[in-house]
């Protein structure tokens, strides 16, 4: 079974957890997800190996990135209505404060969500929402890899970007 | 065109980002280079860090990873004298795959430092620096101690 097909008995069961175990890197970091209300939480669960200055100490800021990013992801998984992978175009990270030892939640709120291209905002935060530890803006690929070629421009190849409609 | 490694005789400050960085070990980076403003870290493949179980493609998590912790580097590169950093931003364009069994390069430089603010660019790649897997323009806060870190 493929991974797309996996996701989708994941998706129609509700079983969020079977989402994250079909990834090895979820499963590194310790990724888990619930509903709060109509909200999916992703929830980094605190472990030794994600720490990143243990002087003070704090979390790595490569997994407070991945798990934005990965809550992200499993928002678009889990609000689509079938499964495309989402590929990451860029991602931005704004590390707001120093990641306490601590579990660390992220919520995710699809800005856009185009034919080709969804744009997210992420939030991570640990024991007080308000104080976020790192927001994120991702930009993400949502095509199918199946996609129909797309219709030949008499321009030729790669002569930009698709004409505004309206334009001749 | 390939670079001389200086894997087995690494600088002492410069093997303290993985030894002394849990996260860093924990995900099998090493330093490759450490020099003026610059750091080259490598990321072997492994299979714990699959993104996609039906390709193998590791996930971009890792590459975030490994992106911020060798534009870290970057900035130690460049500084004159000690000071804890902070990063502060970091944008990454992934412009492609990595491709499945091979290990990840990272060549970080710190181009532009100021008394509070440190700017590194970055680009991640199998063998070629000019075919990269993913790029990253990054920002730190230079001097953020924390409370019981004093000098």
């Amino acid at each position: 079974m493929s991974l797309v097909d996996r996701l989708e008995e994941a998706k129609r069961s509700g079983d969020f957890q079977a989402l994250f175990d079909l990834i090895p890197y979820s499963r590194f970091l310790g990724l888990s997800a619930r509903m709060e209300g109509d909200e999916l939480i992703t929830t980094m669960k605190y472990s030794d190996h994600l720490i990143g200055n243990p002087a003070l100490p704090a979390l790595h800021g490569g997994t407070l990135g991945a798990l934005l990013e990965s809550a992200a992801i499993f928002e678009l998984l889990w609000r689509a209505e079938t499964i495309v992978l989402p590929k990451t175009i860029t991602l931005t990270v704004d590390y707001l404060r120093s990641g306490a030892p601590l579990d660390t939640h992220a919520r995710s709120i699809v800005t856009r969500h185009g034919r080709r291209v969804a744009n997210v905002r992420v939030e991570a935060w640990q024991a007080d929402r308000a104080t976020p530890v790192a927001t994120a803006h991702a930009i993400f690929l949502v095509m199918r890899e199946q996609a129909p070629p797309r219709v030949i421009d008499p321009l030729g190849p790669d002569s930009g970007p698709a004409p505004a409609a309206g334009a001749s | 065109m390939r670079r001389m490694s200086n894997e087995d005789k690494p600088l002492p400050v410069s093997r303290g980002f993985v030894d002394a960085i849990p996260h860093n070990r924990a995900l099998g980076m090493k330093v490759v280079e450490f020099q003026r403003a610059e750091a080259v870290f490598s990321l072997p493949y492994d299979e714990k860090l699959v993104g996609n179980p039906d390709t193998g493609v590791l996930h971009g998590g890792a590459i975030t990873a490994l992106l911020d912790a060798c534009s870290g580097a970057a900035v130690f590169a460049a500084l004159t004298e000690w000071s804890s950093i902070a990063t502060l931003d970091l944008r990454i364009d992934y412009l492609r795959a990595g491709e499945v069994g091979k290990e990840i390069r990272c060549r970080a430089h710190c181009y532009r430092l100021t008394r509070n603010v440190a700017f590194t660019r970055a680009v991640a790649y199998h063998d070629d620096e000019a075919d990269p897997i993913a790029t990253s323009m990054g920002t730190f806060m230079l001097g953020t101690k924390a409370a019981g870190t004093k000098k």
